[in-house]
């Protein structure tokens, strides 16, 4: 499909938004002023329409497609939640506002929004305090390193590693390292972090350990209790990777089982779209002794009942975000938390397990299951086995998407091979799942008969297999062809 | 039940095939003294009473004032069609594109984006987004902190304040140098930059227009950057790029930008975009996600994400930065709006809010009292020297539904009564008219 700039015919003009008959160097020194006009698209209204109508046609999004996206949690994004966030009152809010002196009561709808959302998150993780700052899963990671590392300094205490186990998400340890951390990885024993192996790890200087659970296999660790009584021991600080917390809503609260800090995707959990890549919103969790060093601003709410941005926090790691964090995301997941309410956000658990399991039991001989005990919201299946004659998980995926679904995750986590990671989410029906499943059967029995069907795979779509070995060595990162 | 779309016989079936008999039994890995102590959380609303309840919290905000408020974030007119094209599902609910064949539309669009914003900048390469303006600016000194292998860094201190201080918080643990070079009455000091900048320098910040508003040359800044070997960063206001001598012309070796002027609402703070864009050496370098073009087995074009050895699901602790997801939405706002407007547009709607900025200024000017801070060439926004502490006259002009810009003592001590003020193409003469009227009324 042509590009934007290919179709691009000169002086066409779409949109004006302000007429005028002023030239640049009317303001401004010639010398000062671009030398030629950008080579931007020149194109008239339809034709952006279309075109851009014509590559949404080229995508898969869960609107259309199933989507068992392992860790994504790709789950139905209600419609009534992109109403709420183009409300104008909150559209056409200046960020500014509300640090004007006098104005913020100008934005009291606004601070509202971020108290009472701060409270719930507190409720739903069982923490003291929140930010909403951090603008996806791995800045609030980042923010969670930043505050253990001033808990740590403020205390006088020398610690320079962060232990980050291989099952967890590769963004922890790529966070903890920005936050100025020596990384320290373990490895699992059955799919489980390895007390003994952490017990080694453990040494004075290590600030904090940073768990994923259930982990990338979609299991709890069954050791936890014993986990979380021994990082205390060693005075080092215990992280919750919160981006799948719709494994355990309602069922665990991480502050009760004795995490100090969590971040939570809104964006998984809290079902807002996902957009192709973001934006996300990952607000960050802390326990009591953590509070004060929380990102500033924070929202306080007055004796009157009224809201203000509150700076007067010296311990504080300073600024994560330019503002209030992704705000626009927030309000979405604000009113899905308010729709769903306590009954609501249990019901959604119980059913992303109940649908992780069914598929599982239902797989059960199809592909093989590394881990077949009861999961959480998400299990990994292994595509070896000679039945397979030599497909890999690579190319079911690929057959997948012939069928019209998104494939699940593959080659993560590392530590299975030919690994599949599924995530059906509580949204989809057993209909779908029951489909799904005999879809990927076919797809597996053909690996037996006729393996090269399924290599050749994906055959209906705009695109068959692409070479991404060739992209890497020439780089074509443009339309001019010029980066490489 | 919302969302949830089993009867419950289908449940007790899947229950059943399971093989447990409840659906506590799948939470029984949770050890009894670890559930929750309480989740007193409100009941669930019917959608209805939520939209209800959402409307009233955004009537509590007052959106209806003429606000020539600025300083980085600007109210610029959104076409329709954007709002249209990036809400179609297809885009809007779709995950990373890790399955490059099923998500063309999403690669092309970010492709697409990356070789709109190096045109725009005058760069070679662009990556597909970082969140903000403020973290595009830290990536970019992290840049320069990898290529160099040195630690100092220089910013000016014209370079917005509210990135400097996420740059303090970002910078805290690394060993890392944060030079500022004071502003001198509100213009970059440019001697101060050129003598800042020397051996022991990894990168030297700049942004253009500056917090001020006033625009300038740095292309002596950079040459003598690249005498030294350190990496010369831009920050800039895209819509403006339309107009302004670009980051490529004065040679900046990585650029950046808050991409809220393209399309993006203000939505009290976010989510915004971060554009990042450098030279073809400094590719490998780049931090986040990359879409690159490619053939399939049949030879077609297609796109893919590509430089993933980067990335930290490969590198880990080792990987370019820790960033995972970008804002592929915001993003693709972004591509919408330059391509609706295209060359022509984006320039027209540069200039309207200049000629407007500059009759504001003349307006203002004219109040006894009232004065240029500086005299440096200008944009869209500039700082006025009032009689008067500036938050007084914004407390008393809000109230009566006129905010008439940023008081800028906050971030600045020694400007107390300096007015940042900034105009778009969606006010009118009329509403500077009527605001210079009511500042003028005020100070006599």
């Amino acid at each position: 499909m042509k590009t934007l700039f290919e179709q691009s015919i000169p002086c066409r003009q779409g949109v004006c938004a302000g007429l005028t008959s002023a030239r640049a160097t009317d303001f401004l020194p010639a010398g000062l002023v671009r030398s030629s006009r950008a080579r931007l698209p020149e194109l008239g209204e339809l034709d952006v329409v279309r075109h851009f109508t014509r590559l949404s046609r080229r995508n898969y999004g869960v609107d259309g497609n199933f989507y068992p996206l392992g860790s994504c949690t790709m789950k139905y994004n209600p419609k009534f939640t992109e109403q709420v966030a183009a409300l104008p009152g909150f559209t056409r809010l200046h960020p500014l506002m509300a640090q004007l002196r006098g104005a913020g009561h100008h934005t009291q709808g606004a601070l509202e929004v971020m108290y009472h959302m701060e409270q719930l998150l507190c409720e739903i993780t069982g923490m003291a305090g929140y930010t909403l700052h951090p603008m996806a899963g791995a800045h609030g990671e980042l923010t969670g390193a930043m505050i253990i590392a001033a808990y740590h300094k403020a205390k006088g205490n020398k610690k320079t590693k962060v232990i980050c186990p291989d099952s967890a998400h590769g963004t922890n340890p790529a966070s903890a390292a920005l936050a100025g951390f020596e990384v320290v990885s373990i490895e699992s024993r059955d799919g489980m972090v390895d007390p003994e192996a952490l017990r080694a790890a453990l040494t004075d200087d290590v600030a904090a350990v940073m768990m994923t659970c259930p982990n990338t296999l979609g299991l709890f660790e069954r050791n936890l209790p014993e986990i979380v009584e021994m990082i205390h021991a060693a005075d080092a600080l215990l992280y919750y990777d919160g981006a799948n917390l719709n494994a355990i809503m309602g069922k665990m609260r991480v502050g009760d089982a004795g995490f100090d800090v969590v971040h939570l995707n809104l964006h998984k959990t809290f079902a807002t779209p996902h957009g192709g890549g973001g934006p996300g919103s990952g607000p960050v969790g802390v326990c009591d002794k953590l509070v004060p060093f929380l990102p500033v601003s924070r929202v306080k709410k007055l004796d009157d009942n009224r809201f203000v941005l509150d700076y007067d926090h010296p311990q504080s790691i300073g600024y994560m975000a330019p503002f209030y964090g992704n705000f626009g995301v927030v309000l979405k997941a604000y009113a899905y938390i308010l729709r769903l309410g306590r009954e609501g956000l249990v019901r959604a658990t119980e059913n992303a397990v109940l649908a992780a399991n069914y598929m599982r039991k239902r797989l059960e001989g199809v592909l093989e299951i590394p881990h077949d005990r009861i999961c959480m919201h998400e299990f990994v299946a292994s595509a070896v086995g000679e039945a397979l004659n030599g497909v890999r998980a690579l190319d079911i995926a690929k057959a997948l998407l012939d069928k019209g679904y998104h494939a699940p995750t593959i080659y993560f986590p590392l530590i299975v091979k030919e690994c599949l990671m599924f995530e059906p989410t509580e949204t989809e029906s057993k209909d779908t799942l029951d489909a799904f499943v005999d879809d990927l059967i076919e797809i597996v029995r053909r690996a037996g008969t006729d393996p090269a069907s399924v290599q050749a795979a994906p055959v209906t779509l705009p695109v068959t297999r692409l070479d991404e070995t060739r992209a890497a060595r020439e780089m074509v990162l443009t339309d001019d062809c010029n980066c490489g | 039940m919302p969302y949830v779309p089993h009867t419950e016989e289908q449940t007790r079936a899947m229950l059943a095939t399971i093989g447990v008999a409840s659906m506590d039994e799948l939470f029984a890995d949770i050890p009894k003294h670890l559930r929750p102590r309480s989740f007193n959380l409100p009941a669930g609303l019917s959608e209805m009473e939520v939209l209800a309840r959402m409307e009233r919290l955004a009537a509590k905000n007052r959106t209806d004032m003429v606000s020539f408020l600025g300083a980085g974030f600007y109210d610029h007119h959104i076409p329709a069609a954007v709002d249209a094209l990036a809400g179609r599902g297809e885009f809007y609910t779709a995950y990373t594109p890790y399955q490059p064949e099923a998500s063309q539309g999403t690669l092309q669009a970010i492709f697409e984006y990356q070789t709109a914003m190096c045109r725009l900048l005058d760069m070679d390469v662009a990556n597909a987004s970082v969140y903000d303006g403020g973290s595009a600016l830290f990536e970019a000194m992290m840049m320069g902190v990898r290529a160099t292998k040195r630690t100092r860094l220089v910013v000016s201190q014209t370079l917005s304040p509210i990135y400097r201080i996420m740059l303090d918080s970002y910078t805290s643990n690394l060993n890392l140098e944060l030079v500022t070079v004071p502003h001198k009455n509100g213009a970059t000091d440019m001697a101060g930059m050129m003598d800042a900048v020397d051996h022991a320098t990894a990168a030297v910040v700049v942004q253009n227009p500056d917090f001020f508003g006033n625009v300038g040359d740095y292309a002596e800044l950079f040459d003598h950057a690249r005498a030294v070997k350190a990496v010369g960063v831009m920050a800039v206001y895209p819509l403006m790029q339309a107009v302004l001598k670009t980051p490529g012309a004065m040679g900046a070796d990585i650029a950046v930008a808050e991409g809220q002027s393209l399309g993006q609402p203000l939505s009290f703070g976010g989510p915004y975009l971060g554009v990042m864009a450098c030279t073809s050496k400094m590719v490998r370098q780049m931090p986040g996600r990359i879409v690159g073009r490619t053939v399939d087995t049949k030879g077609r074009t297609g796109y893919v994400l590509t430089l993933q050895a980067r990335e930290q699901h490969i590198r880990r602790q080792k990987a370019t930065s820790n960033i995972c997801s970008n804002q592929a939405l915001c993003a693709l706002r972004a591509l919408v709006h330059v391509s609706l407007l295209g060359p022509g547009g984006l320039e027209q709607t540069a200039l309207r809010c200049m000629e407007l900025a500059h009759y504001a200024l003349e307006r203002l000017t004219v109040i006894p009292g009232v004065s240029r801070l500086g005299d440096a060439p200008f944009c869209n926004e500039f700082a006025v020297r009032l009689p008067v502490p500036a938050p007084q006259v914004v407390d008393q002009l809000t109230e009566r539904g006129f905010v008439p810009g940023f008081p800028l003592g906050r971030y600045y001590p020694g400007l107390e009564n300096c007015l940042l003020v900034a105009c778009t193409e969606k006010h009118t003469r009329e509403d500077i008219g009527v605001m210079a009227e009511m500042l003028g009324g005020l100070l006599r």
